[in-house]
């Protein structure tokens, strides 16, 4: 018969796989963070076990992780390399500006805020939508100002695309992820003239119409930007388009008269 | 895995005082097969055992906040982190001792999904007499067994993790083995 000691030993297993996450979740330290080229210098990103918490520029690792602390509440330790679930979905967002099936984690976010993320979200790379856009968009019209304040908190810049949402006089507008100037490289970088979309608006011009189909658009629209100069009509408002006889284009949705 | 069960507790505690929040999970992937398996023979229950690793793990996070740099430096890890498990297996013990429960029934056996060749030669009865037998010894005595033998733990870091001298663990074990080799 075996010796006692041997089968005492014998009674050694491994602890389940659900306890390490389980520990560093409620010890609040299942947040991580990697580091990630971007146009505007190596960015640090950070997730939880639910997707990417924030998306921040900073000097060092410990500035970063000290930031985080502020903001999320809680620490953040480097990780060699993102889960798997979400390697693919980050470098995608990155390189095209486009959230995708991206998992974010934006809990300690209202709903308004949220809202308003989701929609610039929708915004293609290379055009930009002004900020009462977005208002109406989310079904609080008049909100701009608001909206503004929430893109200035977007936590996760990059890849929710809060660069593409400007002023509706030609300016850019501020711009969170390090200094204003990112917001105009990030948009050039997309193929936007923005030189040439900022003297627009600044003549006033906030809608581009097609004299062949008569339809209006956001004029960095892709469907804006196809008219032919010779066919293209500038309008002030959405009702002057209508009075033109205009319609909205069912991709950018202009204001309707 | 195999490899993770063998990552060492070799500096440690020197890791915990640079820097806690990068060095804890070491400590929970380092200690958490010992602390499972001994909190399970220990409780009798894997529910409780899962439980009771848990907690002792996030009791242990937060007091190493609390600690200043220099004491965290000087941390025996181990028997530090199973003098908090002790503590909340002897809770549980004593709080299912009161109400007493079929401790067969309540843990049945869940087959491992890759036995080693040590499990696959006890024959199940075998392992549940065992277990059995182990339930009835006194406290000190079980709980030094099982430091022993199924934690693998040092005599010394049983004897700090008890609150005993190091000879009345000895003897504790001397005995408890004597006992289980009579009555199996």
């Amino acid at each position: 018969m075996t010796d006692i000691t041997v089968r005492l030993a014998a009674l050694r297993e491994q602890a389940p796989a659900t306890i390490l996450p389980g520990v560093l979740d409620r010890a609040g330290l299942a947040d991580h963070f990697v580091t990630r080229p971007s146009l505007l210098g190596p960015v640090f990103v950070a997730f939880t076990s639910r997707g990417i918490s924030l998306v921040d520029l900073a000097p060092t690792p410990k500035a970063f992780a000290a930031r985080y602390r502020a903001r999320c509440g809680r620490p953040v330790v480097a990780a060699a390399r993102p889960p798997a679930r979400l390697a693919a979905a980050l470098e995608k967002a990155l390189a095209s500006g486009r959230t995708g099936r991206l998992p974010l984690d934006l809990a300690g976010l209202s709903p308004f805020q949220r809202a308003v993320l989701h929609k610039a979200g929708e915004i293609p790379p290379g055009e930009v939508r002004p900020y009462s856009w977005v208002a109406d968009e989310i079904g609080r019209p008049g909100s701009e100002r608001a909206v503004g304040n929430a893109l200035a908190a977007n936590p996760v810049p990059l890849v929710v695309p809060c660069h593409r949402v400007v002023r509706a006089d030609g300016r850019l507008g501020r711009y969170s992820l390090g200094d204003d100037d990112n917001k105009r490289l990030l948009l050039e970088a997309e193929g936007l003239e923005v030189t040439a979309y900022e003297s627009l608006a600044a003549r006033g011009v906030r809608y581009l119409g097609s004299a062949t189909t008569s339809i209006y658009c956001h004029p960095t629209c892709r469907h804006a930007r196809r008219i032919t100069g010779q066919h293209r009509v500038e309008f002030r408002d959405a009702r002057a388009a209508a009075a033109a006889g205009y319609r909205p284009c069912r991709d950018c949705r202009p204001q309707t008269a | 895995m195999p490899t993770e069960a063998r990552i060492g507790i070799g500096g440690l505690a020197a890791a915990l005082a640079d820097d806690r929040d990068a060095a804890f999970p070491r400590l929970v992937r380092a200690l958490q097969d010992g602390v499972f398996a001994g909190a399970l023979r220990l409780t009798g229950s894997r529910a409780d055992a899962e439980e009771i690793t848990q907690e002792a793990f996030v009791r242990a996070y937060r007091a190493l906040g609390a600690y200043p740099d220099e004491r965290v430096r000087e941390l025996r890890v181990r028997e530090w982190v199973w003098t908090i498990a002790l503590n909340l297996c002897r809770n549980r013990a004593r709080g299912r001792s009161r109400r007493p429960e079929n401790l067969a029934a309540e843990s049945p056996p869940v087959p491992d999904p890759a036995p080693g060749p040590e499990q696959r030669a006890l024959a199940a009865d075998d392992r549940e007499r065992l277990e059995r037998h182990l339930a009835r010894l006194p406290w000190a005595t079980r709980a030094s067994l099982v430091l022993r033998y199924v934690a693998d733990l040092p005599y010394g870091e049983i004897a700090a993790a008890l609150d005993r001298p190091v000879g009345t663990v000895r003897s504790d074990v001397h005995r408890g083995l004597q006992r289980l080799r009579q009555s199996m």
